[in-house]
């Protein structure tokens, strides 16, 4: 089974694919590069179309329209069988009739391969469960299940490895650790990982790449940092961490910045991060970037007053607040519990101040709450 | 006094039924079986006189049928099993919307009685069928071949009957099976063939074992079949039996025949459960 198909190595590209159901598109016209080596995270709300693409990869599902290549080999037709591609499944989908060993012997045993034993002891090691290897599936926790799939699927040392929400169904603390593991197991293996995660706090610990999908299209693409501090749509603002976006119009320009109009008082916003088409824009600014100061307190920086603290939550680490300015909008804030100073209290009225590099404009005729009300995945959908 | 705690009173009456209509049965079964005929007495008149020989009797005479017997509930299972696979498979897999109507369809020969449909058979085969005919027609049987009254018909009327007996557990135990553990077989180099032999069938066993178990054991005591279908050369054990007791009135032959059959299915059922392999069960 050594042919061509099975030995490609190389970058991922998916080339103008287009998956339809019927009426229904799930994958719209997506070109994609994955490069080979590299954590990449595909990001989405459920339905977004990321398992379909996925599953387009591994080849459970052919494209509608398009092409796969993995280097220079086109796979987009050839059967799951003959790619290099390996998938760690939503719900691991571990052989239930087989030991722990057998099943992660059996993409080997498939392809002829010998010294079994050493290399399923080998990979056993690598997720610390060698003394499982005689058991049943069934008789594993989730977490113990999780690792014995990603043993099943990395011991082959495929070109690719796919991950589907592999980490859905554990708990919130356990998924914690297997990110940091995951990632660690990435860079020990030098294996190219993308992983398919709806948990945009999972993408960014994880990923070196993501790209955010919404509606079978990639809404933007980039490092973690990049996508959080210049989104260039409302979505990624949204879905990404939280934003405040707020109406406004450009009125001039200086320098390296932009002047923006909000309601009436300006600020200033880098040139690079803007993505206004016109002078019609909403000024985004994270909730964690805002100061908040009493009214006469002398600030810096961009600086919007007359606000009015509608609500305040003190947890922990940081203290929440609402604070509703004067067009009627409530802004959130987020303050660090790090200057000994009591949080303002509801009802104060106070302006809001942020460094100026901070600030990203987005498309006057976007919907501001896109991404917003994305309801937590289901674990078997899509 | 005591309290008898809910569960074993809930299984009272199951209890109670089984023992007048199954042990004491049995064990009258059992008496019979070793009684012979008082010497110058009526025809219905016998008396214990604990023969055992007339087991061995009873099993020369008739070991033609017995291998019959056993040879036809084979075939017959073994056919059923090829034709339920595929059907089972796709009802669990492939048929969607469409799941529980074609379930139905499965189990609809069931709402009429199983004489009519055997005596339905016999027109399928017979002249005045379509399945003669066209097998004339395509040169596959002789102008003067005939497919009534043959063991063919037998078998085929044998694996008729039996088949939702194959087909339920079957889908059954297909219908658990996780789709995904599929494609995961698929995703580690084993195409449509090996998955089959790896994942599908391993995972399935249950229901063959159960499925083959159901059509085996009745299709081996079965005497309608050969008494509708088949002609004096396909008398099976069940024809033998029948007309012991209900025509002969040799009460103590046919008993011992009947305990005789008992042993040989829990013989055969024993040793095809282990070579099975119990642990593919769980």
């Amino acid at each position: 089974m050594a042919d061509s198909a099975n030995s490609a190595r190389g970058d991922l590209k998916l080339t103008r694919i287009t998956k339809s159901y019927g009426d229904f598109i799930a994958v719209d016209d997506l070109t994609l590069t994955i490069p080979e080596g590299s954590f990449f995270a595909l990001l989405g709300p459920s339905g977004c179309g990321k398992t379909t693409t996925l599953r387009m990869v591994a080849g459970l599902e052919e494209p509608t329209v398009g092409s796969i290549h993995l280097g220079s080999t086109d796979i987009t037709i050839t059967k799951p069988y003959q790619r290099p591609i390996n998938t760690v499944f939503q719900n691991y989908a571990l052989f239930p009739h087989l030991t722990i060993f057998e099943n992660i012997a059996f993409g080997l045993r498939r392809r002829g391969i010998k010294d079994v034993d050493e290399a399923v002891n080998k990979v056993l090691n690598l997720v610390e469960l060698p003394h499982l290897a005689q058991r049943k599936p069934t008789q594993l926790s989730g977490g113990q299940q999780q690792r014995i799939a990603l043993a099943r699927a990395i011991v082959n040392r495929p070109a690719l490895l796919l991950l589907d929400e592999p980490l859905g169904a554990l708990d919130l603390k356990l998924r914690r650790q297997m990110q940091i593991e995951l990632k660690w197991i990435q860079k020990e293996v030098g294996l190219t990982f993308v992983h398919v995660t709806h948990d945009q706090e999972e993408a960014m610990t994880m990923a070196d790449t993501i790209a955010v999908m919404n509606e079978g299209k990639i809404e933007q693409m980039g490092s973690p940092v990049d996508l959080y501090d210049n989104p260039k749509t409302a979505f990624v603002a949204n879905f990404l961490g939280q934003s405040n976006l707020i109406k406004g119009s450009l009125v001039g320009t200086d320098s390296d910045s932009l002047i923006a109009d909000l309601f009436g008082q300006k600020i200033s916003i880098p040139r690079a991060r803007s993505h206004a088409a016109d002078s019609s824009i909403y000024a985004g600014i994270r909730p964690e970037k805002f100061r908040i100061s009493l009214l006469q307190t002398p600030t810096s920086g961009n600086v919007l007053g007359g606000g009015k603290i509608e609500d305040v939550s003190y947890i922990g680490v940081s203290t929440q607040y609402q604070v509703m300015m004067p067009w009627g909008q409530e802004l959130m804030v987020f303050e660090q519990n790090d200057d000994g100073v009591a949080p303002f209290q509801i009802g104060d009225y106070v302006n809001i101040s942020w460094e100026p590099v901070f600030t990203f404009a987005l498309r006057g005729d976007e919907d501001a709450a896109a991404g917003t009300e994305v309801m937590p995945e289901d674990l078997d959908e899509e | 006094m005591k309290k008898i705690s809910t569960p074993y009173l809930l299984l009272l009456p199951g209890f109670a039924f089984l023992f007048v209509f199954f042990i004491l049965p049995i064990i009258n079964l059992a008496q019979t079986s070793t009684q012979t005929r008082v010497v110058g007495g009526d025809v219905l008149e016998y008396e214990q006189t604990l023969r055992l020989a007339n087991y061995l009797d009873a099993f020369i005479e008739n070991r033609e049928q017995f291998t019959r017997s056993f040879i036809y509930a084979l075939i017959a299972t073994v056919l059923a099993l090829l034709i339920s696979y595929p059907l089972a498979y796709a009802l669990a897999f492939k048929a969607g919307k469409y799941k529980n109507i074609l379930l139905v369809l499965v189990i609809a020969p069931f709402f009429t009685s199983f004489l009519l449909r055997t005596v339905a058979w016999k027109q399928i085969l017979g002249e005045e069928g379509f399945v003669v005919p066209s097998l004339r027609t395509f040169g596959i049987i002789s102008e003067n071949t005939t497919l009534t009254s043959t063991s063919f018909a037998v078998v085929m009327g044998m694996t008729y009957n039996f088949l939702p007996f194959m087909t339920l557990p079957l889908f059954a135990s297909i219908d658990r099976i996780d789709p995904r553990t599929l494609e995961a077989s698929e995703d580690l180099y084993a195409n449509g063939f090996t998955t089959f032999r790896r994942v599908t069938l391993p995972l399935s066993m249950p229901g063959v074992v159960a499925g083959t178990l159901l059509t085996f054991i009745p299709a081996a005591g079965d005497y309608v079949n050969a008494q509708i279908l088949g002609n004096p050369n396909t008398k099976m054990i069940g024809n033998v039996i029948e007309s012991r007791y209900f025509r002969i009135v040799d009460y103590p032959t046919a008993a011992a025949l009947s305990f005789t059959l008992m042993a040989a299915i829990l013989i055969l059922v024993t040793l095809y459960i282990r070579k099975a392999g119990t642990e593919e069960l769980v």
